[in-house]
């Protein structure tokens, strides 16, 4: 039975929930305007909100100025390189640990947590001088290796909780039938683990195409995926604010799409499925 | 019960990624605690020899030490205290009556999504800029003298974006909590006459106290290594006002080229980390076994 609510308080409540959303969407709203605008007018004030003279032409300027395409394909090659190959090395193991446990399984899993507690600045020096003398520097090799060795643990996690979820009398009536293991895993498990894999697969491109420590240590133009090429409007010669807009809104915006239809899974996905 | 056939396969499907898993933790961990018995700095690579504790006498007696700690600890105690705070308000709100709520919640989690380069870098320029930022221009109007953020207060000007940055992710995780409790209890509750701040005290909050715990443990993992936010904002600076432990081991590395010292202070968040690792498995693991 649901709780009778006066008009009177859904309509408070509902006016302060608008009021919190568009406080803390307003940077990125705010940031959106503003790639729309002239750099003079975007750095007048007073600031104009809606008036003034919409323009794209820094959307054209960024790529003329920068090859913002390189460091796009850039993005797009190393959050799903390494996403793709983190999932071919972690959906065996997620299978083999949800439907045929042993008693190392959870002691396992707990280890595979705890490498990612990790800091990546405890191991920045070796990393650094392996990449340095293996000439894997500024490369998408090297970004997509590291950034999937990174991500590995989190895409094992996830996917061990969604195939943990699948039901095991599935299994055995496949089995009983006398399907073969390689069939088992084909036509029953796979239709079931799809879900779970798309969303495990979409959470993870957007770690990896947001992650701002190793692609800033290890790439300088080459292989600088987004993250880096936005952080070199850090410059102060490089201050064109209209341009970091559109070069900004450009670099999230997949991302936050993506991040809206994967917000479901996002809090299983991120708590390792303490919290569901 | 597993065959023995399906046991076998299912060894070698998880070797790939233990192995893996295995090499990445171990190599660089053992080379960076080789590292730091070295006197070893890529200005002078031909000089190499063994300097025993030197370095973490030397990385832990540096004053820069001590002020990067307190800055670490300082952010990310007053990171959790806001999104850990604001986040239970702001999942409070929306698990109430609203009109729209799927959108406003879309809204409320979109900075989770925004990489940490572009965060920092239009927090900087279109918002807190002392001249022609948003924040100076409500300053002004408002009567006030604006703020100069990254010079008056730089670290509080880093702790509002890393905030902004994951108060989604704390409110998202509290909201999903939240939704899961028993609406029947708090109606029982009501009924019985309990008014909303002891039903928050008595129901709501014991209820939240597992996800709280979890966001705080995971949180910190993230925020004792924020790096980005500083390296495109202050450089770490003025002086030492933001340098965090991540950033004081990057600047020796990276900019100072003493691998020594930058591996032995790699040791040092190493097992600051371990720390709070050692909680959020526990708590992780006693999730498995429910």
């Amino acid at each position: 039975m649901a709780r009778r609510i006066s008009p009177a308080r859904r309509a408070a409540t509902t006016i302060a929930a608008w009021v919190v959303g568009l406080v803390i969407f307003f940077p990125i709203l705010w940031m959106g305007i503003t790639s729309f605008k002239t750099e003079l007018e975007a750095f007048s004030t007073p600031p104009s909100f809606l008036l003034f003279h919409w323009t794209t032409e820094n959307y054209a300027t960024v790529e003329e100025r920068s090859n913002y395409l390189l460091h796009a394909l850039n993005s797009i090659i190393i959050a799903g390189g390494s996403t793709l190959i983190a999932m071919m090395i972690a959906i065996p193991a997620a299978w083999s640990m949800a439907f045929a446990p042993t008693k190392w399984t959870r002691d396992i899993l707990l280890w595979i947590l705890s490498t990612k507690m990790m800091p990546a600045v405890g191991v920045l020096v070796p990393i650094y001088l392996i990449f340095r003398d293996a000439g894997l520097l500024d490369t998408r090799v090297g970004l997509v290796s590291i950034l999937c060795l990174g991500n590995l643990p989190i895409v094992v996690w996830m996917l061990f909780t969604y195939f943990k979820e699948i039901p095991k009398d599935i299994l055995e009536a496949a089995r009983m039938d006398g399907a073969t293991v390689g069939r088992e895993l084909v036509y029953v498990l796979m239709p079931m683990a799809i879900p779970g894999i798309a969303s495990t697969l979409l959470l993870n491109v957007i770690l990896a195409w947001n992650e701002a420590f190793w692609t800033l240590n290890l790439s300088t133009h080459d292989a600088a995926p987004l993250t880096v090429f936005i952080a070199s409007y850090s410059s102060p010669e490089g201050l064109f604010w209209a341009k970091l807009s559109a070069a900004s809104t450009l670099a999230i915006a997949p991302m936050l799409i993506l991040g809206w239809f994967s917000q479901r899974q996002l809090v299983r996905g991120l708590t390792f499925g303490a919290v569901k | 019960m597993a065959t023995q056939q399906v046991r076998t396969l299912g060894r070698f499907m998880l070797a790939p990624t233990v192995a893996l898993l295995f090499v990445w933790m171990i190599v660089p961990l053992a080379m960076t605690i080789y590292f730091s018995t070295l006197n070893y700095n890529l200005l002078n690579p031909d000089v190499k020899s063994f300097a025993g504790f030197d370095n973490y006498y030397y990385f832990l007696t540096d004053p820069s030490f001590l002020a990067s700690l307190k800055n670490t600890l300082v952010l990310v105690g007053s990171v959790l205290a806001i999104t850990v705070g604001l986040g239970i308000l702001v999942a409070l709100l929306l698990d109430q009556a609203v009109v729209g709520r799927s959108i406003v919640r879309l809204m409320m989690i979109g900075p989770f999504f925004v990489m940490p380069t572009v965060s920092a870098l239009v927090w900087k320029n279109l918002l807190m800029h002392p001249v022609s930022g948003l924040f100076a221009w409500i300053a002004t109007t408002a009567g006030f003298e604006p703020i100069d953020w990254f010079a008056e207060v730089p670290l509080f000007a880093i702790i509002l974006i890393v905030s902004w940055q994951w108060l989604p992710f704390a409110a998202l995780i509290l909201l999903t909590a939240l939704q899961s409790l028993d609406e029947e209890q708090k109606e029982a509750a009501e009924m019985d006459g309990a008014r909303f701040l002891s039903s928050f005290f008595y129901i709501t909050l014991p209820h939240l106290a597992r996800p709280i715990t979890v966001v705080i443990l995971i949180e910190t993992i993230f925020l004792l290594s924020i790096f980005a936010d500083i390296y495109v904002t202050t450089g770490g600076g003025p002086g030492l006002q933001t340098t965090n432990i991540a950033f004081l081991i990057y600047s020796q590395a990276l900019i100072h080229y003493d691998i020594g010292a930058a591996s032995a202070g790699g040791l040092v968040a190493v097992v600051i980390a371990n720390i709070v690792a050692f909680f959020l498995v526990r708590i992780v693991g006693r999730n498995l076994d429910a």
